[in-house]
């Protein structure tokens, strides 16, 4: 592979979000360079789950681009499967289906009420009785109170589906590049984007994206461009492998609500999946603590206890690991899509939270269509950049 | 109240428990096995009673244990976690796997760790056949439990430890049909009484080995090594090769040697990831420590292997210096401990020049064919590693881990972690970093446990460091 010197953009992390963004721009034909401070999708990327979710998603902005990606993800496997070959393609996709499941009668109602407000905007969502629902997974709790059955929702490896489209960007003549670490801009003398300093070189490009996930504010803070994305950490417990015990992605009532918080203080609610190799996934968590990366012993337990209310016959389980990491967080938790209206050529691409895999074909779709002048499917005007949440200030 | 920790009842932990308690400090001295020792001093898991076990003489035998030390026998460590003004050692005491493990959680505001080392084995065709062992498990199944782990065995791998392993196979009534030595051979040493060896406590006793095999006629072959492992169900022949400098095995010089079980050694690797949970910085492997023992991590010690491969020895004399200094930094008064200081600098000179003469050489990468499997929990093939590095590109253990399953399975990496880190070409750290560090059932961790000795918050906010 031979080492660019120029490029047409140059994004900034090679987590999903960076590799989606990076593979739709090399999709329309621009000569992308990749590069991150640390190892391709070793960060936020190997830290999550591999949600493509519908169902945790009130009617809004951020259900438009989970509909859009929803559908992308497959279109996009198999275009990458035909492009790079089975293997290099592949992703563990799972389009298993979700089930949210109240085990309290309070809880019912205003699952009922999502559910028909999701509905609406034509997302599948079927609500289950409670006999209906453990026939559906036969190892759920007695305690079942009501449940919504998800059809759309899906999984896949997140690290596997990031250096696929990785992969794909290097297919077309552009280069990821690890170790590389982006530190300042270069304008011309129209105060446009000129230019990248990564390391001790210069990039000249037209275009730089900050996909730097959770460190997309310290990025753009780096480049006299300040954006609010913050860091929310979570963790992920993995059992031993197991018979086959959890058939979809099965989640408590009360996830929906953990994730629109914007509490600072822990958060569980349980998410149990299976996955292809039969370990068990159990999240979520939530919580606001900077980039610390201490262990906390409270967050595991609780996941724990929330996983065994749903799915008594885990309690022998062994859990094998524990893995965590930082979702990039924006105050109104959506993410931010765009052009820096203060720096031309400048373009973020982050503030998905724990949503980014779900989110990341649609992202580089509308990113890509922004930056080339193309229609874009979903309304952008909602995830720009320059909005009272993400920078405080504008002048355009 | 003046309480430290010791994880670890080996030669390392059970000298720095010894030194903590003598200067009146209570130490808690946890370890997974049932008796005091190690594996070094491995007891005989059967027989009543503990050699080891803390009485009120004073020491009068060296790893005699003072009475206040209190020995947390059969306990797995599962997580440290960083709490104010020091640390907090969650454990679950009971048999491993038992259903009923007991939870504790104990703080102290000093750590000692002293996780010791477990021997590595490199992968090799046939090296997942029943018969195959590590040497370590084949010495610990020889001392532990009086059992050899065949009637015709080859031990293979490198570094002086492969002696005492096959000294043990043979007490343990099985035929060693070979001694096969990666390096250069350990008996050359011994019998250069002025060589680099002179003055190593160990040199008798590795030379009371030697004679043992020579009086049993074992071959002992230097530059060699088992690289292939024949059986359709298990081992029942191996291929012995000679290596040249770099390991590759010089063609034509194969043979096939009748065995129904292989011991194999290569180094060890040191049981990193409490110390990586206690952000104790790590560099080349092993735990970074000053004079006092002491890591980066304010108030964690660490003695024995996990700052070097040394052995006993050495283990005991820098759980000596790490003991005093866990001690100091609770508050007790102590002297410099000047003579475990001095044999820990003589005891790193002999154990680098003995590292630095029984690496682990590339060449051994030339041994695996493409359907060798590289991580057994995991099934992974040589070929499935490569095609993951080559097609994902990835250049870091933790999504390496994600994209080619290796080290995802239920050893989390630790037999084969180094290994694919080698073959990969990434750092090898990431494959130790196991925030829990056993497994643990659900319901275990789903329980309070109550916390004992919570440290003081008033006493916590002094500041206190070891400098001698």
């Amino acid at each position: 592979m031979s080492r660019i010197e120029t490029a047409d953009v140059v994004v900034i992390g090679a987590g999903i979000i960076g590799a989606a963004c990076a593979e739709a721009l090399s999709a329309s034909g621009l000569r992308v360079l990749v590069v991150d401070r640390g190892a391709p999708a070793g960060g936020t990327t190997a830290g999550g789950e591999g949600n493509v979710l519908l169902s945790d998603k009130a009617p809004g902005p951020e259900l438009d681009l989970a509909v859009l990606s929803r559908r992308l993800w497959p279109e996009l496997i198999e275009a990458l499967r035909a492009e790079l070959g089975d293997e290099a393609a592949r992703v563990e996709w799972e389009p298993k289906g979700g089930l949210v499941v109240a085990t309290d009668q309070d809880a019912v109602g205003p699952l009922a009420i999502l559910a028909e407000a999701q509905r609406e905007v034509g997302v599948e969502a079927v609500e289950l009785t409670p006999d209906e629902a453990r026939a559906m997974e036969p190892h759920l709790t007695e305690q079942v109170a009501g449940a919504v059955h998800y059809p759309g929702d899906a999984q896949l490896q997140p690290v596997l589906a990031a250096t696929a489209m990785l992969a794909a960007v290097r297919a077309r003549g552009g280069e990821v590049r690890g170790g590389a670490e982006a530190h300042g801009l270069v304008f011309d003398a129209w105060g446009k984007v000129a230019g990248v300093h990564v390391g001790r070189e210069t990039i000249a490009c037209d275009a730089v994206v900050n996909a730097c996930g959770p460190w997309a504010g310290h990025f753009s803070v780096a480049v006299g461009a300040p954006i609010e994305v913050l860091p929310r950490r979570g963790m992920v417990l993995v059992t031993g492998p197991l018979p086959h015990v959890v058939g979809r992605k099965v989640y408590a009532a009360d996830y929906v609500a953990a994730v629109a918080s914007s509490n600072v203080d822990l958060q569980v609610s349980a998410v149990v999946e299976s996955t292809a190799t039969g370990t068990v996934l159990i999240g979520s968590s939530r919580q606001r603590v900077g980039f610390d990366e201490a262990l906390q012993v409270e967050v595991l337990r609780r996941l724990a206890r929330s996983a065994v209310k749903l799915f008594p016959v885990l309690a022998g389980v062994p859990v094998m690991r524990t893995y965590g990491g930082f979702r990039p967080y924006t105050p109104d938790h959506l993410p931010v899509i765009g052009e820096d209206p203060r720096f031309p050529g400048l373009w973020h691409a982050s503030g998905h939270e724990g949503a980014g895999i779900g989110l990341a074909p649609a992202t580089g779709r509308l990113l890509a269509d922004l930056m080339c002048g193309r229609e874009s499917e979903v309304d952008p005007l909602r995830f720009k950049v320059d909005r009272p949440a993400v920078i405080a200030e504008v002048r355009t | 109240m003046r309480r430290i920790v010791v994880i670890g009842a080996g030669p390392a932990g059970m000298a720095a428990a010894s030194a903590a308690a003598l200067h009146g400090v209570d130490v808690v001295l946890i370890d997974a096995g049932a008796k005091l020792g190690g594996q070094y001093h491995r007891q005989d898991a059967l027989a009543p009673g503990d050699r080891f076990a803390p009485s009120v003489k004073l020491a009068s035998r060296r790893y005699e244990l003072p009475p206040n030390v209190e020995h947390v026998a059969n306990a797995a460590v599962w997580a440290i976690e960083p709490v104010d003004g020091g640390h907090r050692a969650h454990l679950r005491v009971g048999p491993a796997d038992g259903l009923d493990r007991r939870g504790r959680a104990v703080e102290a505001r000093a750590l000692v760790l002293a996780t010791g080392a477990y021997d590595r084995a490199l992968p090799f065709p046939g090296w997942d056949l029943p018969g195959v062992f590590t040497a370590g498990a084949a010495q610990a199944l020889a001392k532990g439990q009086g059992v050899a782990v065949g009637d015709r065995v080859v031990v293979g791998g490198t570094g002086p430890f492969l002696l005492p392993v096959a000294a043990s196979l043979i007490g343990a009534g099985a035929r060693v049909v070979e001694v096969a030595e990666a390096n250069a051979a350990v008996t050359g040493w011994l019998s250069k009484p002025a060589g680099a060896l002179a003055g190593w406590s160990k040199s008798g006793e590795l030379a009371r080995y030697a004679g043992m095999l020579a009086r049993h006629r074992v071959p002992y072959r230097s530059r060699t090594a088992v690289v292939e492992a024949h059986g359709s169900e298990c081992v029942e022949s191996v291929t012995v090769a000679r290596l040249d400098a770099l390991w590759n095995p010089v063609p034509g010089s194969e043979r096939r040697v009748e065995a129904d079980a292989v011991a194999v050694g290569f180094g060890f690797t040191p049981q990193l990831e409490l110390a990586l949970a206690a952000r104790c910085r790590v560099e080349d492997g092993f735990v970074v420590v000053d004079a006092a023992q002491g890591t980066s991590a304010p108030g964690v010690f660490a003695a024995g292997e996990l700052t070097g491969i040394g052995g006993a020895d050495l283990a005991a004399s820098e759980g000596a210096v790490a003991g005093a200094a866990a001690a100091k930094f609770v508050g007790a008064a102590v002297e410099p401990p000047l003579r475990a200081m001095a044999r820990v600098r003589s005891g790193r000179r002999f154990a680098e020049a003995l590292n630095a003469a029984y690496p682990v050489r590339p060449g051994w990468q030339g041994w695996l064919r493409d359907d060798t499997i590289v991580c057994r929990c995991e099934e992974v093939t040589r070929a499935a590693l490569y095609r993951a590095v080559d097609e994902r590109d990835v250049g870091a253990a933790r999504s390496l881990k994600l994209v080619s399953g290796a080290g995802l399975g239920l050893c989390q990496g630790r037999v084969c972690g180094r290994n694919v880190a080698e073959l990969a070409d990434v750092d090898g750290t990431g494959f130790a970093k196991r925030p829990i560090a056993s497994p643990i059932r659900l319901s275990e961790l789903a329980e309070e446990e109550p916390v004992e000795s919570p440290i003081d918050a008033e006493e916590s906010g002094r500041a206190l460091g070891v400098e001698y």
